[in-house]
């Protein structure tokens, strides 16, 4: 385990800023995440969580009228350098979404789809055991290893959640972002996915928005609150449950926002 | 009593009955002093239903069953007032009849039999109307007293109402549905007729179509010949050749309209698109054979071919161009379908926008992208006016595209013009080329539901 006290700085924000058109989403977030952490992104909605998260892997590119302004850097690297490769960055930070996504192909093609289109397996035999890993390092390996060929799609909602992060964790990131992630799921799945996320952590640096407060203190070392744009405070999640420093965070925290 | 002042009538009796029951149905509220289980509006439409709806009915009915059934009774007279008319005769003994009853022929052309028959004619038809009148009046009456007894403030007016409603829905289908039902038959029977004439086999695999009839019994060739292939061999390869231009022209534009696009020029461009649908078949049978045939005969001479000036290839481009609109608009509703968030989904994986279109959201919209191809295939089967203008009317079997050859609608339209008849081998070879060609359409269509069906991700 990490030490918590001196941990190493993965994601280095700065004055991050994004219009969306006119409309600012972002106003100059400053904000270091460190490595091998849960880091949890909490807030009311439309306060910027998911539109920071997009900033990490570039997905706000892909959005008609988005810019983004101010610096991130991952390892040290700036990520909105004219030299950098969004597809190779991609496949460093992976990305689970707030609804299941897998695509209409078989478990194994949708696990396998990464590492091919990256080219990380010479052979089927590598390509089978990378499959075999991701899905049981996403803890759905018992579930479907007789029927690898049904289709994604056929899977139960928490599943298909756990099937999207076996995905994205096959082309071997270093950062996984997860919006959301078990918003649309019950309770047990819940549970499953959070566990998973402990064990995640050892390897990766993980990225999650949860608009559930126990969910937050339950799985996250640090937790950043987001209000209308602004990063009012972050620090360890002990302490913003406990003591919060700003008025607003506390009721955000107790139920009084939302 | 005409048809027109009938139904007049009725719906004013409907209008009355309406608001008369409302009113009926608020005073008799007002004295039970109970709750009313439905409002004064279901009361009064199931008064107007009752009054309005089972006439109504017995009008059409009428206007469809009461002419058959006086044909059969004049038929009848005429048979007994001169027992030995020949089958024909008394067909135009009765048309005669009809003529004059109705003063389009002048009595000098009429004989005896003709003004007694239109004499017995006249007399059924008032008789009929009466009847009619009648009918109509009492089954109103009768049905405005049946609605009025029915009221009472716990009468449930709103869920009968409702059957009603869902009664008349069930209808229409049905009448939609017999009609089908009718059409095959009758394509079936018609057929049945023809190969009573010619084998199925020489239709169905004979090598050499040339349907014509000898008009004495003498004439040489005058047997015809009703091989199909050539037809259907001509058929399959215009079909061929305007899905080669129509599916990767309509494929990619589809593809280019929904993801690289701008809204703007989605707005603009898909709507444009759109139109050629619009251009009537006609105009692209000219513009195929003013412009496209003789442009291609000219090229043609150009390289050292002799064409025709008529070929399966202009018919085919020219088609394919009509066929572009269906399969992208099709193929652009289908890939629009796919959720943005597969699109997110490969993006995060690090796939470029391509591979994100060629892996992710073409394999999810290729049923419906198949079942776009089918329907345009059955389209592009039945298309007839290009074919007519651009391609000829000869029904050569061959293979080379070049050549003037037919198809199976042309053949049809062939066949049917002009005096045919009616149960001529000629005129029933055009049953039984509709028939083939509509089970060939039916399992087109049949394939593009069960691959739609079959292969459908449910995204909700
Ligand atoms: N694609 C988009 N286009 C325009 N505005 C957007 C888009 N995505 C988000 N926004 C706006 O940016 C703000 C922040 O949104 P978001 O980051 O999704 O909030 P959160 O995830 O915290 O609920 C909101 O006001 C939202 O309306
Ligand atoms: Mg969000």
């Amino acid at each position: 385990m990490t030490n918590i006290e001196n941990p190493k700085v993965k994601i280095k924000a700065r004055n991050m800023t994004v219009h969306y058109g006119d409309a600012q989403a972002l106003h100059g977030i400053d904000l270091d995440l460190n490595a091998n952490e849960v880091t949890a992104l909490i807030g009311p909605s439309g306060c910027g969580k998911s539109t920071f998260l997009r900033c990490i892997n570039r997905m706000n590119d892909v959005i008609d009228g988005c810019r983004v302004g101010g610096s991130l850097s991952i390892d040290e690297q700036d990520v909105y350098d004219a030299a950098v490769d969004v597809v190779e960055l991609r496949a460093r930070v992976g990305m689970v979404f707030q609804k299941p996504n897998p695509f209409p192909k078989s478990i194994y093609d949708n696990v396998a789809y990464g590492p091919r289109i990256h080219g990380m397996a010479q052979d089927r035999a590598s390509l089978d055991a990378l499959v075999e890993r991701s899905l049981k390092r996403a803890g759905l390996w018992q579930e479907v290893k007789d029927r690898l060929s049904a289709s994604g799609t056929s899977l139960s909602g928490g599943q298909q959640q756990r099937l999207c992060i076996a995905r994205a964790i096959a082309v071997n990131p270093d950062i996984v972002l997860m919006d959301e992630p078990c918003s649309a799921l019950d309770p047990i799945a819940t549970a499953v996915i959070e566990e998973l996320m402990e064990e995640l952590r050892r390897d990766y640096t993980i990225v999650i928005v949860t608009h559930s407060m126990q969910q937050a203190a339950r799985i996250s070392q640090r937790t950043a609150y987001f209000h209308l744009g602004d990063l009012v405070e972050h620090g360890q999640t002990e302490t913003i449950f406990t003591t919060p420093q700003h008025q607003q965070t506390e009721a955000y925290i107790s139920g009084k926002i939302g | 009593m005409s048809t027109s002042f009938l139904l007049i009538c009725l719906f004013g009796l409907g209008g009355f009955s309406y608001f008369f029951g409302r009113r009926r149905i608020g005073a008799l509220t007002r004295a039970a002093r109970v709750k009313q289980h439905s409002r004064d509006v279901y009361h009064g439409s199931f008064v107007a239903l009752c009054a309005v709806g089972v006439p109504l009915i017995v009008l059409l009915a009428w206007a469809g069953l009461s002419p058959l059934l006086l044909d059969a009774m004049l038929e009848d007279f005429l048979r007994r007032q001169s027992p030995d008319l020949s089958l024909g005769e008394m067909g135009v003994a009765m048309a005669k009849v009809k003529a004059y009853f109705s003063g389009a022929l002048p009595e000098a052309f009429t004989g005896e039999l003709i003004r007694s028959g239109s004499a017995y004619f006249a007399e059924l038809r008032s008789a009929s109307n009466q009847a009619r009148s009648v009918a109509i009046t009492l089954l109103a009456l009768g049905g405005l007293a049946f609605g009025l007894s029915k009221l009472a403030p716990r009468f449930t007016a709103r869920p009968a109402v409702e059957r009603v409603f869902n009664a008349a829905m069930m209808m229409a289908s049905a009448i939609a549905i017999l009609t089908t039902i009718g059409i095959v038959l009758s394509l079936i029977f018609e057929t049945l007729r023809f190969f009573d004439k010619v084998p199925v086999m020489d239709f169905l695999f004979g090598l050499s179509w040339s349907p014509q009839i000898a008009m004495r019994a003498d004439q040489i060739g005058g047997a015809g010949a009703f091989g199909a292939i050539p037809l259907f061999a001509g058929t399959m390869m215009i079909t061929f050749i305007a899905m080669l231009v129509a599916v990767p022209i309509g494929l990619m534009s589809a593809i280019y309209l929904s993801e690289y696009a701008n809204p703007r020029l989605r707005g603009i461009a898909k709507p444009g698109i759109e139109i050629l649908a619009g251009v009537p078949t006609v105009v692209y049978g000219f513009f195929a054979a003013l412009m496209v045939a003789p442009f291609l005969r000219d090229s043609g001479a150009d390289i050292g071919l002799a064409l025709s000036s008529e070929s399966a290839l202009a018919a085919g481009l020219v088609m394919g161009i009509m066929i572009i609109p269906f399969i992208s608009s099709l193929s652009d509703d289908v890939i629009n379908a796919v959720p943005q968030t597969l699109r997110d989904g490969a993006a995060a994986l690090g796939a470029t926008q391509s591979e994100t279109i060629r892996q992710v959201v073409l394999p999810a919209a290729l049923p419906g992208i198949v079942s776009a191809i089918l329907l345009a295939i059955s389209r592009a089967i039945g298309e007839t006016m290009i074919v007519v203008m651009a391609a000829g009317v000869a029904a050569n079997l061959t293979a080379n595209p070049f050549e003037s050859v037919t198809t199976v609608t042309v053949q049809i339209v062939m066949l049917l013009v002009g005096d045919q008849e009616f149960d001529s081998a000629k005129t029933l070879a055009a049953f039984a080329l509709g028939l083939v060609l509509f089970l060939i359409t039916l399992m087109l269509n049949v394939v593009a539901l069960y691959v739609v069906n079959r292969f459908r991700e449910q995204y909700d």
